[in-house]
């Protein structure tokens, strides 16, 4: 069987808005994290956020489609341009159907749901839009890239928190063995408007640090929630032997195996319980066929909720033993995308394998009651052939997913 | 009520659903088919519920469905201004 790889990278971060502007400023540890300015937020308990500052729809869009769709749709749409673009990719050259479009979403688009329901209230049903119907749904941006590209292959949509980006990749990884030419896949998310920061705030796992510098500290004995941003990662994804056949520019690496599981029911286990996120990294490294050996650095879900860290510390533990694998958490830059994280981290984790260099988490002073070997204050060279990448989504959603260089 | 121009109609499409896709035929534009400039049913639907919040304009679906070109609207739309003006 060839092997699902990745030939375009097209990344939207709130400390970068195309790939080399975000990898350079994750290597010169240049952070996105900062006071929301989209709305006020001094109501509310939490007040930072990753926010893409200074997004001009018009400049990347066509006039069309700016009032149809919300804020991170428009973002998604930038990213999948960069990706197919850097794929090479002319989806009129292939099959009609030929080429998929899966992405994942924790909760569509928010913002553009807010503002109608303010219609609503303040005017009038009148008044609200008929994009409605469709500018919040959680399958939009996969409508929307699949319109713009005309990619009719199949498609669809994975919810599930913050493992969903991870999921998305996954299920585009299963429609290739179907012969399917492309899959445009990953996740690009993030609902930083009143509406949205309720629902993030009511979960109670936000930071309420007012410093940046305080704010999201995964691992650290100071650890008090995490600050949540809006981004992500559009990747091309290919058969192999499509791809070279087609001659794609470059391949940036593969995608060698992946497996998810679900937490026990709340209350019958202890917050901490690290058993199901084990079994996922387990079944990924399986999948792989590799061992924890095989496995150069990980990149962690860093939750920044000490029951969370916890849990990911004992299961990276349990499977790595006394050997002290390096791991990056370069969320740390940008806060935590939502499904935007996983497609964001294998991203970045594609550009390290590349480059040989593992960015440094920005803030965070690890404990060493972990145990892990976290990278910090300056940037790791490192030569990889495989890393795994973890994403854990609120609710019990394990997600693991093993990345391979080129080469 | 106010009365409605064909540029007044434009405008509100261009603010509901942003500009038409086939420049070459805007000169003709109102007797293109909402389809070929770009705009499709969401689009004309979107208009409609302007023409209502701004001049009284109360069109059925079918008949915002089924109008086919800027100018065929603009004439229902000017025929109920007259009849209630």
């Amino acid at each position: 069987m060839n092997a699902a790889v990745v030939t375009g990278i097209g990344v939207v971060a709130p400390n970068g808005m195309s790939t080399e502007e975000y990898w350079n400023a994750a290597l010169e540890a240049r952070s996105g994290i900062r006071r929301i300015t989209r709305f006020p937020p001094d109501r509310y308990r939490a007040t930072l956020a990753g926010e893409i500052s200074g997004f001009d729809p018009a400049a990347h869009l066509p006039s069309r489609l700016v009032p149809q769709t919300d804020h991170s749709t428009r973002l998604s749409l930038v990213a999948a341009d960069e990706a197919i673009r850097d794929a090479g990719l002319d989806p009129w050259e292939l099959p009609e159907y030929g080429v998929g479009v899966v992405t994942a979403n924790s909760a569509g688009g928010f913002e553009f749901g807010h503002q109608e329901l303010d219609n609503l209230w303040r005017k009038g049903p009148e008044y609200v839009s008929a994009y409605q119907s469709f500018a919040w749904f959680y399958a939009v941006n996969t409508g929307q890239i699949s319109i713009r590209h005309a990619l009719r292959g199949p498609s669809g949509v994975l919810v599930a928190d913050e493992a969903g980006g991870l999921d998305a990749l996954a299920q585009a990884r299963r429609l290739l063995r179907r012969d399917l030419n492309a899959v445009v896949t990953g996740a690009v998310d993030g609902s930083l408007c009143p509406w949205g920061w309720i629902a993030q705030t009511a979960a109670g796992h936000l930071s309420t640090a007012e410093d940046p510098a305080l704010a999201y500290r995964p691992f650290d004995e100071e650890a008090a929630g995490f600050v949540p941003g809006e981004g992500g990662a559009i990747l091309v994804m290919e058969d192999e032997a499509a791809a070279r056949m087609r001659g794609a520019p470059q391949v940036h690496g593969r995608l060698l195996g992946y497996a998810a599981t679900f937490d026990p029911k709340p209350g019958t286990a202890p917050g901490d319980d690290a058993s199901a996120l084990c079994t996922a990294i387990e079944l990924a490294l399986a999948d792989a066929d590799a061992d924890a050996g095989d496995i150069d650095a990980v990149f962690a879900d860093a939750a920044g909720i000490p029951d969370f860290d916890r849990a990911e510390a004992a299961a990276l533990g349990a499977v790595f033993g006394a050997r002290e694998v390096p791991v990056a958490i370069p969320k740390t830059l940008t806060g935590r995308l939502c499904a935007g994280a996983g497609p964001l981290d294998v991203a970045t984790a594609l550009l390290a394998l590349r480059d040989g260099v593992l960015p440094a988490a920005a803030y965070t002073r690890p404990s060493p009651r972990y145990g892990l070997n976290v990278v910090v204050d300056r940037p790791l060279a490192l030569r990889m052939r495989a890393v795994l990448v973890v994403a854990r989504g609120l609710g019990g959603f394990n997600s693991a997913m093993v990345v391979g260089g080129a080469h | 009520m106010p009365d409605l121009t064909l540029d007044e109609l434009a405008r509100i499409l261009r603010e509901c659903a942003g500009e038409g896709e086939n420049a070459d035929i805007e000169g003709e534009f109102e007797n293109v088919l909402f389809a070929d400039l770009g705009y499709d049913s969401l689009a004309v639907l979107e208009m409609a519920a302007r023409l209502k919040q701004d001049y009284g304009i109360e069109l059925t679906d079918e008949e915002v469905t089924e109008v086919g070109t800027p100018g065929r609207l603009l004439e229902l739309a000017r025929r109920q201004i007259a009849a209630t003006s």
